[in-house]
């Protein structure tokens, strides 16, 4: 019996009927056509699936659909703001955090939240936060200085903010 | 053709039964308070699960292992999320997600080992998800916060239409995936007493990648008084068919004097309280091995939390 919910979808309301053995990530995908959270794993490995619920990353390979109804989503897709890539992004490409670019919408994300949550982070707190996703490519190292490199470029904005 | 080794370890079945969805239907409820989700469990009993996290259950559901022709999502039970402090215990409630006990300051300074429990279990987006009343109900053997629930003797309590009991965490497991709960009962609030002043603990997990369930791990409590063990618990998970205490090695060790010799050479009886077997993250040799390694290395730094003060 299909079950209609409601939610935000970077920033726009949805309205969709769901099975209640819908997963988050194959709605998102396949009905509405967001594809920047992959489906590798399936099973909560590897963190290609990452998008942002209420503000806090989860697995949507590991969320079913209705339980989002009322929520706010957001996707790497939405981190771009009017066809600008966001600070994050623009620091993967500079620092070449991506190869294959298939973990990548799910490493912007976290590093995204991180970096909102603790703009000074240290090497080894990246690495722990991000313990969670797995690149087959990068040997993790240019993801690292992309963290940091944006890190640096949140830092200098709001330095100028403040001198405003 | 792909040739497998020989070897007694059956390969993971992933693979085999992992697709894109959940290949189970099932009819669906999503119950606003704790009385209306009694009411479901009573009906429905033996044949729902219940949804907290999902991070255990729904990759079941994917597998197959598991196929519940009802579903019940308690995660609107937000009266179930919280830790707080009442007198000599803290409550958790079940719902509470793996991530707020990283943030909680109640768990550092009184709960050490589980804290460190956290700090290796899964990583970020997991712990966001994951609740600590779903590690408990799946009753795996590698639960990461049985062992140290198990060393501060924490109490579950179980919830059902007909009431509420109290039952040790000592007592919960009785099995892999198996525990003492009824089919109508919910797990609600886990009650941990605050260690007595001066007591130390730890907890130590064996992985092969950073991410993965425990080949063994260790929790361990020790209070030490006028140079002789007062107290001193030691848990074990990932090498029987539950998560176990070691009483024996905790009686051959209280009273006597502490001493760095002394422990080492005492807990290599905890190899005879396990039961490892071999799977696919290790082998029972290994497991017995490293079993006294880990409760010597717990023990240690257990003590020495204490001396260095451990949380200001
Ligand atoms: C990639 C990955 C890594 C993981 N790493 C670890 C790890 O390092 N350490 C570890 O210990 N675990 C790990 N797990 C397992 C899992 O995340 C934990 O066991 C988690 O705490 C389960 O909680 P949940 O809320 O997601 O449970 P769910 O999946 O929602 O539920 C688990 C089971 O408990 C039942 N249940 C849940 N809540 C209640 C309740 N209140 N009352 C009665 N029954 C209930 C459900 O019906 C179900 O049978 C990992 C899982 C994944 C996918
Ligand atoms: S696809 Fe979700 S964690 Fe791998
Ligand atoms: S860039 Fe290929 S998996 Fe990370």
């Amino acid at each position: 019996m299909k079950v209609p919910i409601e939610f935000t979808l970077n920033g726009e309301k949805v309205r969709i009927e769901v099975e209640p053995n819908e997963l988050l990530l194959n709605v998102l995908r396949d009905k509405l056509g967001v594809t920047s959270p992959k489906y590798v794993c399936g099973i909560g490995e590897c963190g290609a699936c990452t998008v942002l619920v209420d503000d806090e990353p989860v697995l949507s390979c590991l969320t079913l659909a209705v339980d989002v109804d009322g929520k706010e989503v957001v996707t790497a897709e939405g981190l771009a703001r009017e066809g600008e890539l966001s600070v994050v992004q623009k620091a993967f490409i500079e620092e070449a955090g991506v190869q294959c670019g298939y973990c990548t919408p799910g490493f912007v994300i976290m590093i995204d939240k991180l970096l909102r949550e603790n703009p000074n982070p240290t090497e080894e707190e990246i690495r722990q936060y991000i313990r969670g996703n797995l690149c087959r490519c990068t040997g993790y190292v240019n993801i690292v200085k992309a963290a940091l490199k944006a890190a640096e470029e949140f830092k200098a904005r709001s330095a100028k903010v403040e001198k405003k | 053709m792909i040739v497998m080794a020989q070897t007694s370890i059956k390969p993971s079945r992933h693979n085999l039964y992992n697709t894109h969805i959940i290949p189970v239907s099932f009819e669906y409820f999503a119950p606003a308070n704790l009385q209306e989700a009694l009411e479901l469990l009573d009906k429905y009993g033996a044949d729902a699960k219940i949804l907290a996290g999902g991070t255990d259950l729904l990759v079941k559901m994917k597998m197959r292992v598991v196929e519940p022709k009802y579903v019940i999502n308690i995660k609107k039970l937000k009266e179930l999320a919280y830790i707080k402090e009442e007198g000599n215990v803290v409550r958790i409630g079940a719902l509470t997600k793996w991530r707020q006990l990283e943030k909680s300051d109640i768990i550092k300074k009184y709960f050490p080992a589980l804290y460190d429990a956290v700090l290796v279990m899964a990583g970020t987006q997991i712990r966001n998800m994951a609740t600590i009343g779903g590690n408990l109900c799946n009753a795996s053997p590698a639960a990461d916060s049985a062992p140290p629930l198990m060393v501060y003797e924490a109490k579950v309590v179980l919830a059902s239409k007909d009431g509420e009991r109290e039952v040790p965490i000592t007592e919960f497991f009785t099995g892999p995936g198996r525990t003492v709960m009824k089919p109508n009962e919910l797990l609600k609030e886990i009650v941990i007493p605050k260690p007595e002043e001066g007591t130390g603990s730890a907890f130590i997990k064996v992985t092969r990648t950073a991410m993965d369930l425990a080949k063994i791990s260790a929790a361990t409590a020790l209070k030490v008084e006028d140079g002789k063990i007062k107290l001193v618990r030691i848990a074990i998970g990932s090498a029987a068919p539950t998560p176990v205490r070691c009483r024996k090695t905790e009686e051959a060790l209280t009273g006597k004097p502490f001493t760095p010799e002394l422990i080492r050479e005492t807990v290599k009886m905890v190899q005879d309280e396990i039961s490892p077997i071999d799977d696919v993250r290790s082998t029972a040799f290994y497991r017995k091995e490293v079993s006294k390694v880990i409760v010597e290395d717990a023990l240690m730094i257990s003590h020495e939390r204490v001396i260095k003060g451990w949380f200001k």
